[in-house]
């Protein structure tokens, strides 16, 4: 009986270790060494041939440089402010469209209910890069909505769209659009609407005990979609890339060209690392808020 | 009720000294941390018997049928299955089987396949495992339902196909966690027959776990009232009800009034209880040996007091008293009386009369009067 | 229950929808279309999916792609099913806070992160980059999403199914194989579909840990996309939407026909 324990605990807890967490303490070890031209493209590495010593004298050899360079060069700064920025509005924008849509879902008959619940998941299924991809046609110069915007009249030329921060935001929404809604939905679902029919019967207006009881008691559900909106959106890279063109420097783009373009790993890893700390915060919030509401639903 | 003083014929393994017990916890313990669930406890259980464990949740019941199911094993001391120890017996190796309280029916399997699982697990011919089935599909009325799936048939039916599951090996002992409990009353009660009929025709020994006492009382040859972790009662649910041997059981049992007071005067089995000045002592005949001055508790069950103008006939004691409640439950009528001393005493009187033609209503002065056989005295 | 929908809920439950399917509706629109000029309407035709299935590279792209995902699919639901029975049921041991940190970490960490620290260890211990190392960088990720899906269903798994097994005799392993296993299949078989899509969509850990000999389609369809638009990508695009639509639909078909079976059944029952 233990024995077959001690195996199921070690197999996946062993390929994650290996696969997840040694990797993770690589960035970290290589973001304090040096770039050099060579490959691997970063000294000092550690072998095992050399020994104690040889580790010794390596780690003797790691250096801070690489964060003193992201914080004197207000180029990654700047990248670091404009994600958190990008994602915070993006996170805001989705919640106003994604709100009023849970709100109606969970006010449909049962059937309804269903057919919509479906619509929402599957283009969490269908994949991410083909629905950004279907943006590009329409965001464009020559696009969908420039023509129709010249058809109506509303404009003589083109609008650039596409390759603007608009584009990034509309990305975001339209990506992480499920993720809003799908929590928003389950809190708002099972709410009592006859709270909301006290509240009217003791005298508020409907817009008011809308504000007053069922907002805050959806809370749960927007605090889970905010979070499942805005932690992958700080790190976001196809988005950015596609749709933002030049316009605006996420931090998951720069990563991805410092590593890419400039060959600088120590460096990337170094961006990867700051990104790592800036994102514990928000996921240790989410994780805390997650275990409190499951406490919550246990006590019940 | 009269088989029951006819003690000849009557099924008690109990009181025969020579009777070797199928299942004997011996000084057994069990630990959940700092938790005891099961302390010290010592308990025979014969073959033939349905033996109810009977107490309140969290008393240790459940804990004490999952040991002898297997799947909790005991901390200290012993636990014997015909004349074997089994403490070291896994779950899927014990001549024991149990119907689960959620019935745990596998819900990817039709009710023959659920009714065969063990059969098949035995190894069992397959020429044998479907006569075998069959049976089992009779005995609880399921014929019908073989091929179903468990949610496609009803609660009872659910329920009937747990209990064919656990009767199909042919177990020496069937455990039974709250079998009824996801009933509603009416289903429950007829279920109990069909339980104490099943047990009788196929001559297994059923352990069942519940909290419900007239439960209990129906279907069990023997009940043990527990309470944490330690038995507090063994015994046959006439002397459980009629004989309990403190306030605990008295009051887990049934309905009941708990009258404290001091013994005054001793005469042979009878004696006299003064509870409170300006009321006259109770006469009480018991087998409980007190002593002159002790603080006892008489239990005095509701419907052994008589309600009346005066008081009845054959009676030794009387109480005056104004009736300040009136619960009607159709069938039978309770009596809150409230005496001078502030005391409320329950009466139960059965209605033989319609409701517009009844006698004692509120605020009335009316007298309560019992013999002196009719309540036990207690001392704890 | 009030379950009316206001003019003002209709209102915005459709434009929300709007929001989400008129751009894949265009490009599945567009996809069909017979002009080389990828905004402008020259008739129905299906010229580029014929030009599509000849494009080697598109093809070759795809098959690795497949590849790649039924092995990780398999592979995660294998470690992610293990990583949830831990999870549910181990109780506690020695390593557990890290154990589910390590299962809940990658659930949230951006991609670029945890593809680039991936590649850093294949190089660190000398690893060719290709098929493999995609399988291997998908399958950790994978693990997270695969052991989430399946502890949720673990943890509404009534245990005495299990002791009722064990009571009646069976071994620990026919429990599994005849109880447990396909009680929770559902939970197993969503599992596996989740990781197999997210292989199949990922572009940006297979950007880091991809070798010269394993361009998967989305890797493919991204460098072809940064160049714009064209009407090979809305083909392709239509293919991929219609593969899911198709999958999700008749998933969700047969949840629905069950369900209802089993509300039908139990009208009859009591």
């Amino acid at each position: 009986m233990n024995k077959r324990r001690a195996i199921l605990i070690f197999i996946p807890f062993a390929w994650l270790l290996i696969f997840f967490a040694v990797p993770l303490f690589m960035a970290f070890k290589i973001s304090l060494s040096h770039s050099v031209t060579a490959i691997p493209p970063y000294a000092p590495t550690f072998g095992l041939s050399e020994g104690w010593a040889g580790f010794k004298d390596a780690l003797s050899r790691l250096t801070l440089d690489n964060y003193r360079f992201l914080i004197s060069d207000s180029l990654y700064l700047k990248a670091y402010l404009s994600s958190v920025g990008v994602a915070l509005k993006a996170t805001i924008l989705t919640l106003l469209v994604g709100y009023p849509m849970a709100y109606g879902m969970a006010r449909a008959t049962p059937q309804t209910r269903m057919v919509l619940l479906f619509l929402v998941i599957l283009p969490f299924w269908t994949s991410f890069l083909v629905r950004i991809y279907s943006w590009i046609g329409i965001l464009s110069n020559e696009g969908m909505l420039n023509q129709l915007f010249m058809f109506l009249g509303l404009t003589d030329g083109p609008i650039k769209m596409l390759n603007t921060p608009f584009a990034i935001y509309i990305g975001i929404i339209y990506a992480y659009l499920p993720f809003m809604v799908l929590p928003l939905y389950a809190t708002l679902e099972k709410m009592d609407l006859s709270l909301n029919e006290a509240a009217m019967d003791l005298g508020c207006s409907r817009p008011k005990a809308f504000w007053l009881v069922t907002v805050p008691l959806s809370l749960p559900g927007i605090v889970a979609g905010c979070f499942l909106v805005f932690i992958p959106a700080i790190g976001e890279f196809v988005i950015p890339t596609l749709l933002g063109g030049s316009s605006k420097l996420m931090i998951g783009k720069v990563l991805f060209e410092e590593f890419f373009s400039n060959r600088d790993w120590p460096l990337a890893a170094a961006v990867a690392v700051v990104l790592l700390l800036l994102l514990v915060v928000p996921i240790v919030l989410f994780q805390r808020s997650q275990e409190f509401e499951q406490n919550k639903e246990l006590q019940r | 009720m009269a088989l029951l003083n006819d003690t000849s014929t009557q099924f008690s393994p109990w009181t025969d000294r020579s009777a070797t017990p199928l299942i004997r916890f011996d000084g057994v313990t069990k630990r959940f941390g700092d938790f005891t669930a099961i302390d010290n406890l010592n308990l025979d259980i014969y073959p033939q018997e349905f033996f109810a464990l009977l107490g309140p949740s969290g008393c240790g019941k459940t804990t004490m049928m999952r040991m002898l199911a297997g799947f909790e094993t005991a901390t200290e001391g012993e636990i014997w299955l015909n004349g074997a120890q089994i403490g070291d017996v896994p779950p899927n190796k014990r001549p024991v089987n149990m119907m689960f309280q959620s019935y745990a029916l596998f819900p990817h399997l039709k009710v023959w396949d659920n009714i065969a699982f063990g059969l098949r697990r035995q190894g069992l011919p397959k020429n044998q495992i479907g006569p075998r089935v069959e049976e089992m599909l009779r005995l609880t009325r399921l014929e019908k339902f073989a091929s179903r799936r468990p949610d496609q048939i009803s609660g009872g039916q659910r329920q009937r196909v747990a209990l064919a599951r656990a009767l199909a090996k042919a177990p020496k002992l069937l455990l039974l966690d709250e079998p009824l409990a996801a009933l509603d009353k009416k289903l429950r009660q007829d279920t109990q027959f069909e339980l104490m009929d099943i047990q009788e025709r196929t001559g297994t020994t059923f352990v069942i776990v519940t909290h419900d006492q007239e439960e209990a009382m129906t279907v069990a040859s023997r009940i043990a009232v527990m309470d944490h972790g330690k038995l507090v009662q063994v015994d046959t649910p006439d002397r459980i009800y009629e004989a309990p041997l403190s306030t605990y059981v008295a009051d887990f049992i049934g309905d009941v009034n708990l009258v404290e007071g001091t013994v005054t005067a001793i005469d042979g089995e009878s004696c006299t209880v003064a509870f409170a000045e300006g009321q006259p002592a109770l006469n009480v005949i018991s087998e409980t040996r007190v002593e002159m001055g002790q603080r006892v508790f008489l239990a005095l069950r509701p419907e052994k007091v008589c309600v009346g103008a005066t008081a009845e006939k054959n009676t030794q004691n009387a109480l005056t008293g104004t009736v300040t409640d009136i619960a009607y439950t159709g069938n039978v009528s309770t009596f809150h009386v409230t005496l001078a001393s502030g005391h409320v005493i329950k009466a139960q009187a059965s209605n033989g009369r319609r409701l517009s033609r009844r006698t004692i209503n509120w605020n009335d002065r009316i007298v309560l009067s019992w013999t002196d056989t009719a309540g036990v005295l207690l001392k704890k | 229950m009030n379950t009316q929908m206001s003019w003002v809920n209709k209102l915005s439950v459709t434009l929300g929808f709007m929001f989400l399917y008129v751009p894949m509706v265009i490009v599945v629109i567009y996809s069909f279309n017979k002009s080389k000029l990828v905004t402008i309407w020259g008739g129905w035709s299906i010229k580029w999916y014929g030009e599509l299935a000849r494009n080697e590279a598109f093809l070759s792209s795809a098959i690795i792609s497949f590849k790649i995902a039924l092995v990780v699919a398999t592979l995660a639901v294998i470690l992610g099913a293990m990583a949830a029975f831990v999870l549910v049921r181990a109780g506690r041991f020695w390593g557990r806070t890290l154990f589910s940190a390590l299962i809940y970490a990658p659930l949230v960490m951006p991609p670029v992160i945890t593809g680039l620290s991936m590649l850093l260890l294949f190089i660190g211990v000398n690893l060719d980059r290709g098929m493999n190392t995609i399988i291997i960088a998908q399958t950790t990720l994978a693990i997270s999403f695969v052991a989430v899906v399946i502890a949720s269903r673990l943890l509404s798994y009534d245990q005495a199914l299990d002791e009722a097994a064990l009571d009646l005799g069976a071994t620990h392993f026919e429990t599994f194989r005849l109880v447990t296993l396909p009680i929770i299949a559902p939970a197993v078989i969503s599992g596996w579909l989740l990781a197999f899509s997210m292989s199949l969509d990922d572009l940006v850990i297979a950007s880091f840990t991809s070798g010269p000999n394993a361009t998967t389609l989305p890797l493919r369809l991204y460098s072809t996309v940064r160049s714009g638009v064209s009407p090979q990508i809305n083909a392709l695009s239509t293919i991929v939407i219609a593969i899911v639509s198709l999958g999700m639909l008749s998933a969700w078909l047969i949840t629905v026909r069950s369900h209802r079976r089993m509300q039908a059944n139990e009208g009859i029952a009591d």
